[in-house]
């Protein structure tokens, strides 16, 4: 990566240059309403040449799965494959409108309703909407339907969700969004859910539990078949994260295992590219209970006269729309791809292979960094990050790691492990690479024992060095003031 | 297939490392009932067969000529210059994620600093996110972060009618978590901005308006934000990026909180996303901003750096406190927008705009003399900018198969959401239809009316 000064569009910018001509107006002109007009938009001004040198200059200096190892927890960043972008970008596809007739576009309703068919089968779930943006949006939308379900039969005294406090993030904010109070629970000594404060906890004003499972210790939990029944018994509702979905899809229906509700993140399992921060996609899957209550327009098909017609239909007690239109089809279609390229035996080995990388992984590392949970793990593990005695915590590490030409863990996360790296090193991942990421991790262990000021002052070899936020934060500059223009 | 890399050698070496004898043995803990479900999925298929597969799926869907298609209403067929794409196609930016990880995501980085400085300068605000999901999503989180300003004492909402209605159904479904909020405005079809500006009150957290609003016209907002903040609620603006090439933005006539759908800047329709949120505001309000944030600093050697910044707002941190729950956002569609912005730059922008608006005025003004036509008759005065509404002599549905028959993709059928604009169409116009494209859509119309 170019460690060379890059200006922004409008250092770069020169009154006067310009990058595109469009074609001359064909039609009369007509009269601009001149005082509503602005004399400036306040744009760059660049040649098509600035701007491909700009952003190539840029690319230089971001790393991807393409650029290399990303093992970076809880987030599935598995390889993009090449032929879902190119069918995503087939015109027939790309450039539909949203709004037309649907008898015009009965190929992305096809296209919809299979894909909702096939995560419903995945997933174990009578029914899904392809209609959330994301997981966090997934989360969002699957606690209101189970709010609405509470409702509907008039039960308005639950306003508790119980989460445990391995979650992610995203879990109790959805659910202060939704209308809940988050109530946090216990992990016990093996990682797994206290099963003992599930109990206590469940009464008639538990809503729900929002488990994740394999939970973001990388742990299957064990104990899922009895707190799901606790839950249940209590008239709560189980919400499943399906952020750890690479780890069970072909092995186990979340279905099946008695979530009510679940999101699927598309950019994770299903490979769509996770575009520097998005576009994502989260569908949603629910249990029989919960269909009548799914975000819509969901796609329906009817037979008519021997040929099947697709049509867009409302469920009837639909919490309403959570986006415009249908979501994200350019992902749906990413992700059609992917399933039907993997089928059902293609998803288990991919699933087979996350867990044995990660398996992998951790007895390689668990020498060198403690592993607090130290039991066979599903497709990522938690190790800590801090080397006794050197002052060297899991941040240094990871900013080594930068150095030796991988991405790092996930730091500090989940907030019950001190020092937390958590590793997910996803199933596209062969044996030299996860061998290369064990040598670097054990070097830098030596790295921190022998000279640890250089792993504290690293990385040496990234375009910038450390960054800081503090600054950053304090001194907030979060728009380029560069030759101000008015309007 | 599978993009699985290992070797029967390699497995059985790793397998025997970790101490199992077979990959089942991984899955102990799994409740052996309910392991490995026989999924009833088709078979696999080859990357060749999936491009076939996929390409007769997507012949499936009728094409459209741009220069024919006169559909709008909130997603855009725009001219996109081969840069963007060219760009976007970078694994470097696509394959990567959020930067956490700042020493080795400057480039990313500083393209969203970018995207939210062209945005500020754009829309005329302070400070712009890194990017929400679409411009529905946007409006919904503009409305709780006002309803969080209000604390409490001010729980309404006036949202004008004149916002896209799908913008309005996600707002209320993002409204059912909380509790006292209540939505007043929109249950009137017809009110205009006078009678809206009436219902803003001390109880009132902010008036949404749409300018140009759904139906294409410009809103008369003089006054406007000065009547909402002697009440002391905000002004949120829905708008379209492209008008902005042309039209005061909302930050100069007074608006708190700025948001749109950005499609238009060089993302394809793609039925409908992936779009691009846009979201911008005052300074006063960054902390209470959903979304990530890039700042500009330095690094350890004093260099200009980027990172993301004033994360406590959010989720990973905040938890249940936290502004938003948005994690995943919409990065790629931003540096695409920045890609479209940059390339086509302030001449380009401009350009765009007044072709979109002389070609509708053209379009607008052939349909007007058709007999049995009316254009934007429900205020023929108002400034329109590159959408009208027509009245049609003849059902929405039974003039848009006509123009379908003709190879012509026809405007969207008001009566869908409005029930006094049955029978009304609204037609967009933009650069990429030409004038003798209009001239067909005109001459199709004219065979309705005779």
């Amino acid at each position: 990566m170019t460690r060379d000064k890059h200006p922004t569009v409008y250092e770069l910018s020169v009154p006067g240059r310009h990058g595109i001509d469009l074609p001359a107006c064909d039609v009369p002109l007509a009269d601009l309403p001149a005082a509503q007009l602005r004399a400036d938009c306040g744009l760059p001004e660049l040649s098509q040449l600035d701007v491909a040198r700009h952003y190539l200059a840029l690319s230089q200096r971001n790393f991807g799965v393409d650029s290399g190892f990303y093992p970076l927890g809880s987030c599935t960043m598995k390889f993009n494959p090449k032929v879902n972008e190119v069918v995503a970008r087939l015109p027939g596809f790309a450039e539909a409108h949203p709004l037309r007739e649907p008898q015009t576009v009965q190929g992305n309703l096809a296209l919809m309703l299979e894909l909702q068919q096939w995560l419903a089968e995945i997933g174990g779930f009578a029914a899904v909407s392809l209609q959330p943006s994301a997981g966090a949006h997934g989360e969002f939308t699957g606690l209101l339907m189970m709010r609405a379900y509470h409702r509907a039969r008039g039960d308005t005294k639950r306003t508790r969700i119980l989460i445990p406090d391995s979650a992610h993030g995203t879990n109790p904010a959805s659910t202060t969004m939704a209308g809940f109070s988050a109530v946090e629970l216990p992990s016990d000594a093996r990682g797994n859910i206290d099963l003992e404060a599930v109990r206590v906890a469940c009464d008639d004003t538990v809503a729900g539990i929002m488990m994740t499972n394999p939970n973001t210790l990388g742990l299957f939990e064990e104990e899922i078949g009895e707190v799901v029944r606790l839950v249940h018994a209590c008239g709560g509702l189980v919400y499943g994260d399906g952020a750890n979905l690479n780890a069970l899809a072909g092995i186990a229906r979340p279905g099946d295992l008695g979530v009510d509700v679940m999101h699927y993140n598309l950019h994770k399992t299903f490979s769509t590219p996770h575009g520097g921060g998005g576009p994502g996609a989260g569908p949603v899957g629910v249990s029989a209970r919960l269909e009548d209550f799914l975000p819509g327009p969901m796609v329906a098909a009817t037979r008519e006269g021997g040929e099947t017609r697709y049509a867009l239909e409302m469920p009837p007690q639909s919490i309403g729309r959570v986006s415009t239109h249908f979501g994200n089809f350019g992902m749906f279609v990413r992700a059609y791809a992917y399933i039907r390229q993997h089928g059902a035996a293609g998803l288990r080995e991919n699933s087979e292979h996350a867990v044995l990388n990660a398996n992998y992984l951790r007895v390689k590392l668990h020498h060198a960094f403690k592993v607090p949970y130290d039991r066979i793990c599903m497709h990522e593990f938690v190790c800590q990050g801090a080397v006794a005695e050197t002052g060297v915590r899991a941040l240094d590490v990871s900013k080594r790691l930068l150095d030796y030409g991988f991405h790092p863990p996930t730091n500090y996360f989940p907030l019950i492990v001190p020092e937390a790296l958590m590793i997910e090193p996803t199933e596209t991942e062969a044996k030299p690479t996860l061998d290369a990421f064990v040598a670097a991790m054990r070097a830098i262990a030596e790295e921190a024992r022998r000279e640890p000021a250089l792993v504290k002052g690293a990385p040496h070899q990234t375009p910038v060095r450390r960054v800081d936020e503090v600054k950053a934060a304090r001194e907030l500059k979060l728009v380029d003031r560069t030759r101000p223009v008015s309007d | 297939m599978t993009y699985v890399p290992h070797t029967d050698r390699e497995r059985a070496a790793m397998l025997a490392a970790i101490g199992v004898a077979r990959m089942e043995d991984l899955f102990a803990a799994v409740p052996a009932e309910r392991r490995f479900p026989d999924l009833k999925l088709p078979p696999p298929a080859s990357e060749p067969e999936i491009m076939a597969e996929m390409a007769a799926l997507a012949g499936r869907n009728a094409a459209a000529d741009p220069a024919l298609s006169f559909l709008g209403a909130g997603t855009y067929h725009h001219f996109r210059p081969a840069m963007v794409d060219h760009v976007l196609s970078r694994s470097e930016f696509y394959t990567s994620y959020t930067q956490y990880q700042p020493e080795v995501s400057q480039g990313m980085l500083q393209a969203l600093f970018e995207y939210q400085s062209m945005i500020c300068r754009l829309t005329g605000m302070e400070v712009s996110n890194a990017s929400h999901y679409d411009g529905a999503t946007a409006l919904a989180e503009a409305v709780l972060l006002a309803l969080n300003v209000g604390a409490g004492k001010r729980s309404k909402i006036v949202l004008s009618p004149a916002v896209h209605p799908q913008y309005r159904e996600v707002v209320k479904t993002y409204l059912r978590g909380t509790h006292a909020a209540t939505i007043v405005g929109d249950d009137d079809a017809t009110a205009d901005l006078a009678r809206l500006t009436s219902l803003v009150d001390r109880e009132t957290a902010a008036l949404v308006i749409q300018n140009p609003n759904f139906f294409g016209q410009c809103e008369p907002v003089e006054g406007l934000a000065e009547a909402v903040h002697k009440a002391g609620a905000l002004l949120i603006v829905v708008t379209d990026p492209i008008s902005l090439g042309l039209f005061s933005p909302p930050g100069a006539y007074g608006a708190d909180i700025v948001v749109a759908d950005g499609q238009s800047l060089g993302i394809p329709p793609s039925f409908g996303g992936p779009h691009l949120g846009i979201f911008a505001a005052r300074m006063a309000q960054v902390r209470r901003l959903s979304g990530h944030l890039v700042g500009e600093t330095v690094d350890a050697d004093g260099r200009r750096s980027y990172v993301l910044t004033l994360a406590t707002r959010e989720q990973h941190i905040r938890r249940e406190k936290a502004t938003s729950n948005i994690c995943t956002n919409s990065a790629v569609c931003a540096l695409g927008a920045a890609v479209y912005l940059a390339t086509m730059g302030r001449q380009g922008l401009r350009q765009v705009a007044e072709l979109c608006f002389h070609k509708s005025h053209y379009a607008a003004g052939e349909i007007g003399k058709l007999k049995g036509f009316a254009v934007n008759p429900q205020a023929p005065a108002q400034p329109f900018f590159k959408e009208f509404v027509v009245r049609l002599p003849r059902p929405v549905g039974d003039v848009d198969a006509h123009l379908r028959a003709r190879g012509i993709v026809g405007g969207y059928d008001l009566g869908r959401d409005y029930r006094h604009l049955r029978n009304h169409m609204l037609v967009a116009v933009t650069e990429t239809n030409t004038r003798a494209g209009i001239d067909r859509l005109v001459a199709a119309l004219g065979e309705v009316a005779a």
